[in-house]
């Protein structure tokens, strides 16, 4: 990754103008994927807007848990984003999932909320959940490596 | 009486293959089932523009692994179980080794490598060709016998 991308333009142009969501539709899976990044009252939130082909189990029907694990970790990744430094795209170390109730055919929405920042780590903590936040569907914890302006770029092995 | 396992393991594994191919978040993301073995499974996801995560470098994105990893690990689970059930993930824990290299292919091989009475623990690998240099580990529980009693959960 180079230091000058179109992708760290759309970051930089993101922050100043406090929208990200041209960041996010920037990125082919979220849109594949129906994910977003949408301010509530303040909060930055991630949404998954509900599609049929997100169906992991079509007899209940439920949500794939891989889906709902996209949508926690991309809304981490916004999280980070929005509130850090972040020049570069933070890198997932680890994204640990438990999930807590089946996810229904409907709109799901996540929050996260940076728990530790250091200069190259990041820990972030995302709830998911639908109609009811005070039940969430899914909670996970996740690592980023994040790179800042003035840090070395990550190695790029692949 | 070892004829008698392998006809019940050909019998588990077509039907867990007609079971991947209904899934419809598996389709979306064309997962393919390479093998079917007792407690494992071979999955592979094909390298695909719309999966991508980085648009700068088309790696793909994280939540396409997760998926496929999901999907290997449950159906590593429903290899190693006696009698068909219904599984419900309880955790997933993904480990990001190194990025996949685009345009490749990634092939992901699940064990479940212990079932009790209420749970069954997997593990999972994700890489190219060669599962010593892998791109991703998972490691993930899975309820047993989960009924839709629970699973809907509507008020």
């Amino acid at each position: 990754m180079t230091a000058q991308g179109p992708l760290i333009a759309l970051i930089a142009a993101a922050r100043r103008a406090g929208d990200i969501s041209r960041l996010v539709e920037a990125v082919p899976y979220a849109r594949f994927m129906g994910i977003s990044a949408v301010v509530v009252e303040g909060e930055l939130l991630g949404r998954l807007q509900f599609a049929g082909h997100l169906i992991g189990n079509p007899m209940l029907p439920a949500l794939h848990g891989g889906v709902i694990g996209a949508l926690l970790e991309s809304t981490a990744i916004f999280q980070l984003m929005w509130e850090t430094e972040a020049i570069l795209l933070p890198r997932t170390i680890t994204l640990t999932v438990d999930y807590l109730r089946s996810g229904r055919a409907v709109d799901t929405f996540a929050r996260g909320v940076l728990t530790r920042q250091g200069r190259r780590v990041a820990c972030v903590r995302v709830d998911a959940w639908q109609d009811d936040r005070s039940r969430p569907i899914a909670v996970a914890s996740a690592h980023f490596l994040i790179e800042s302006a003035g840090m070395p770029a990550p190695e790029q092995d692949g | 009486m070892a004829d008698d396992d392998s006809e019940r393991l050909r019998e588990l594994s077509a039907m867990n293959l007609r079971f991947e191919r209904m899934v419809p978040h598996n389709r979306a993301l064309n997962l393919e089932v390479l093998a079917l073995e007792h407690a494992r499974a071979t999955f592979r996801l094909p390298y695909d523009v719309k999966l991508i995560g980085n648009p700068e470098t088309g790696v793909l994105h994280g939540g396409a692994i997760t998926a496929a990893m999901d999907a290997a690990c449950g159906t590593a689970v429903f290899q190693a179980l006696p009698r068909p059930m219904v599984i419900a993930t309880l955790d997933l824990r993904i480990d990001y080794l190194k990025p996949a290299t685009p345009p490749r292919d990634v092939t992901i091989r699940a064990h479940c490598y212990k079932v009790t009475r209420s749970v069954a623990f997997v593990r999972g690998l994700a890489f190219h060709d060669d599962e010593a240099d892998p791109i991703a580990s998972g490691t993930g529980s899975f309820m047993l016998g989960t009924s839709s009693r629970r699973a809907p959960e509507r008020e």
